[in-house]
């Protein structure tokens, strides 16, 4: 993983070729940074954990896609952005949308399709938005968000804002002829977005190389100028620092720019994927030493920013903030029937 | 308090599995996410993980077991420092799912509730006396409407093929460049897909975007954006955010461009919830109603046609001309039979009533403007009226606006019709090249003066 990133040891991200990076070195965190990145990681994985659980006992339905393991690409991502920066996303949606800072129980609300839910349970797992915190979904159709991530880098251009669009998709939704559509518009446009490709190796079943020409998907805007670069998307501080850059880049004027998070799911593509094509050994490689949370959390405790205790406490609070959204969820009624004829038209 | 672990649901359709494989025995502990047993479903196998930290107090269901039910208890975890006597206090199942929680969430005799009467729609302003009149064609008059919205609301741009400098492939954009500069007059590259998807983000953020399509034929390119991003997401974000934008192009058959440039897509746009679908028929029609289409907080698909733009209606010369959208209009008043139609539609109907009126058939002509939502009420009155129903379009027979339109007459004036509905449509085949065969798979003056000749019984 991320063999560049160790390579790198300039201050920022350097220029190999026209579009081809160097990523910037990972970033220095502080203590408090280190607690933070921390503790929104494992919101995310105990949160998730716990939406596997509640599907297990049919209080979720339809399609649930977990992040575990991809916790600390929008958790750097989300750290360096700005308030009024935007992100968009595809259905693998309930990381992005707690990193955003929307609440865990309106999220969980939704999962199981209740009223108390971000979407009235009218989305569910996939569709979820919060104008206030700037998330604009949510997204089923693979790669759709990469054109209207595009159309928000628009708007912001548009306004002159200076506000910057994330738009994130996965190694699949990388090979849909949207995105380079989208690409060349925002290229040509010099629109303020980065294509934030989670690159997690699997699209569904199929891994990146018996799907994809180009499996350097940092590359895939060549043809457009577009640079970018790949990043250890397992290591909150790599892509802290890959965002920090991008996001300069963007407020610059200089147009798009892809960053490749090179990552990794534990859990099938859904909650119904036994995920018969990767070995167990790969799986268990990746968390016994890529681990975006134990790596963490051994860096803080070498550190000695906190002690066993204080990542316990840290834990406890995590647990009850997921344990609470499940109670939420799973009390707040479901949408009244009326509401089966809301929100279609204002 | 002990926890129970739940025989879990797998997949969107499980309701029972058997117990593969034990990977824990009783006594060994367990952190969250380690793999504790396989559970064999109709579809695969699937490992379950742990999802609480603890120790395997007592193994409940034995592997090899079958036709375990979702949600039965299988093994029991202990928390810290609780031993196997305390296995008697296992919680119950924490909240006792619903039953089923997935499929019958909604008791099965849960009446549906009646979809809300469509909102009284207000009528066409009325035109002081004295207004002057002028003769406008309809391509000058969109482009009035979208100059005079631009003017006034700096949200709203326009973007397609060639909209700037080439002033519009068909001209309807002609000065907006000059007059509000590339910012707001966007040239896009030939990328329905990619700039229909832009065109909708843009509108989720609260611009205003006009997005023309060069012919409603390229807008195939577009329409996952347009039906599963612009329509849906005022739904699917439970009213939070939708995308108030009009997509707006020329629509159906132009002249010998052959099938895959000759498409009505005024059926397929009127069957998606989410969407206003309009088809103007008149230059005024055309204004008052793109107007209003810009200012509207939804997105509107707005079907334009290319033999239509260079024909010339009297158009009053207001400040602000709107016109309301879902709102028929009667566009010659008649007693012996109702003929609705709408757009380019309406040239066959106009001059088949004329035809009528002088075998002395009072034909009662209803322009449709809107296609959704659609004015039934002014249909069902007409038809009261009349107790004859002609329905006129381009498009193809089956699903047809017609079709819509006869299912609901039947509905809600059986007692009123003295015969069968006829619906006059494209012919059910690919539009062809050759001259005499367009002529032959388009709707004909004859065939709509044949049609009412028809349902009046008249020789």
């Amino acid at each position: 993983m991320a063999t560049r990133a160790k390579k790198a040891s300039a201050s920022s991200a350097k220029a190999k070729s026209s579009t081809s990076l160097t990523a910037p070195p990972p970033a220095d965190f502080n203590k408090d940074e280190e607690l933070y990145a921390y503790r929104e990681m494992l919101l995310i994985r105990r949160f998730e954990e716990k939406a596997g659980q509640l599907y297990g006992m049919g209080f979720i339905g339809g399609f649930c896609h977990l992040y575990i393991g991809q916790e600390a690409v929008v958790t750097g991502m989300q750290m360096a952005a700005k308030d009024g920066d935007q992100v968009i996303t595809g259905y693998r949606d309930h990381g992005h949308m707690l990193a955003t800072g929307m609440e865990s129980r309106g999220v969980m609300a939704e999962l199981t399709g209740r009223h108390g839910g971000y979407s009235k349970g009218k989305g569910g797992s996939m569709h979820m938005f919060s104008k206030e915190k700037n998330f604009y979904g949510g997204h089923g159709i693979v790669g759709a968000q990469v054109s209207l991530g595009t159309g928000l880098a628009f708007a912001n251009k548009y306004r002159d804002n200076g506000a910057v669009a994330c738009a994130y998709f996965g190694d699949g939704a990388a090979n849909q002829g949207q995105v380079y559509e989208s690409f060349n518009m925002a290229a040509l446009w010099k629109l303020p977005i980065i294509y934030v490709i989670e690159n997690n190796r699997y699209a569904m079943g199929t891994s990146v190389s018996r799907a994809s020409a180009q499996t350097d998907f940092s590359q895939r805007g060549a043809s457009f100028s577009i640079p970018g670069f790949q990043a250890d998307g397992m290591d909150v501080r790599a892509v802290k620092a890959a965002a920090d850059y991008a996001l300069d880049y963007c407020r610059s004027g200089n147009g798009p720019v892809i960053l490749e998070m090179q990552t990794y799911r534990y859990r099938g593509h859904s909650m119904s994927d036994p995920a018969k094509y990767r070995s167990k050994d790969e799986v268990q490689k990746m968390r016994s030493e890529h681990d975006p949370i134990e790596q963490i959390k051994k860096r803080i405790l070498d550190e000695g920013h906190a002690d066993e205790a204080g990542l316990k406490a840290i834990d406890k609070e995590v647990r009850e903030i997921v344990s609470d959204a499940a109670d939420f969820a799973q009390s707040t009624p479901e949408p009244d029937p009326s509401e089966l004829y809301t929100d279609i038209l204002l | 308090m002990p926890i129970d672990i739940l025989m879990p649901a797998l997949s969107p359709t499980m309701e029972e599995g058997n117990l593969a494989k034990w990977l824990k025995k009783e006594g060994d502990s367990v952190a969250s996410g380690d793999v504790i047993a396989e559970i064999e479903t109709d579809k695969a196998t699937m490992e379950v993980e742990a999802v609480d930290e603890g120790v395997i107090g007592k193994i409940l269901v034995a592997e090899g077991a079958e036709g375990v039910k979702v949600n039965t208890p299988i093994a029991v975890l202990l928390q810290d420092g609780e031993s196997a006597d305390d296995i008697g206090r296992a919680a119950a199942p924490a909240p006792t799912p619903a039953p089923d929680a997935k499929y019958e969430s909604a008791p099965a005799a849960a009446p549906v509730p009646a979809a809300p009467s469509e909102p009284a729609v207000a009528s066409d302003p009325d035109i002081p006396a004295g207004t002057e009149m002028v003769p406008t064609t309809v391509r000058e008059a969109l482009r009035d409407a979208m100059a005079e919205e631009m003017r006034q609301d700096e949200a709203v741009f326009v973007m397609g093929e060639e909209v700037a400098e080439y002033q519009g492939a068909y001209k309807i954009t002609q000065g907006l460049l000059d007059e509000f500069g590339p910012r707001r007059v966007v040239d896009t590259p030939i990328t329905e897909h990619g700039f229909a998807g832009v065109g909708v983000g843009a509108a989720m953020s609260g611009l205003r975007p006009i997005v023309e399509f060069m012919t409603f034929n390229f807008a195939m390119q577009a329409m996952d954006q347009i039906i599963n991003s612009a329509a849906k997401t005022l739904y699917m974000s439970g009213g939070q955010m939708g995308a108030p934008m009009v997509f707006r192009g020329p629509n159906g058959a132009a002249a010998r461009v052959a099938a895959q440039h000759s498409q009505d897509y005024a059926a397929w746009y009127s069957h998606v919830p989410g969407l206003k679908v309009i088809q103007p028929y008149t230059a005024a029609d055309a204004k008052g109603l793109l107007k209003a289409a810009i200012r509207d907080p939804n997105p509107v698909i707005f079907l334009e046609n290319e033999i239509l733009y260079g024909q010339t209606f009297d158009v009053p010369k207001l400040d602000d001309f709107v016109l309301p959208i879902g709102k028929a209009r009667i566009h010659r008043p008649g007693n012996d039979c109702t003929i609705v139609s709408f757009g380019i539609g309406m040239t066959y109907a106009v001059k088949a009533a004329e035809e009528l009126a002088g075998a002395g058939i009072d034909c009662e002509v209803i322009d449709l403007r809107t296609m959704r939502p659609m004015d039934l009420p002014t249909v069902v009155a007409s038809v009261k009226k009349t107790g004859r129903l002609v329905t006129v379009e381009e498009g193809f027979p089956q699903c047809s606006i017609g079709d819509f339109i006869a299912n609901q007459v039947q509905r809600q004036a059986f007692d009123y019709l003295d015969a069968p509905v006829i619906t006059i449509t494209g012919k059910d085949v690919p539009m062809p090249y050759a001259a005499n065969l367009e002529k032959l798979a388009l709707p004909n003056v004859g065939e709509v003066v044949d049609a009412v000749k028809a349902v009046t019984y008249a020789g």
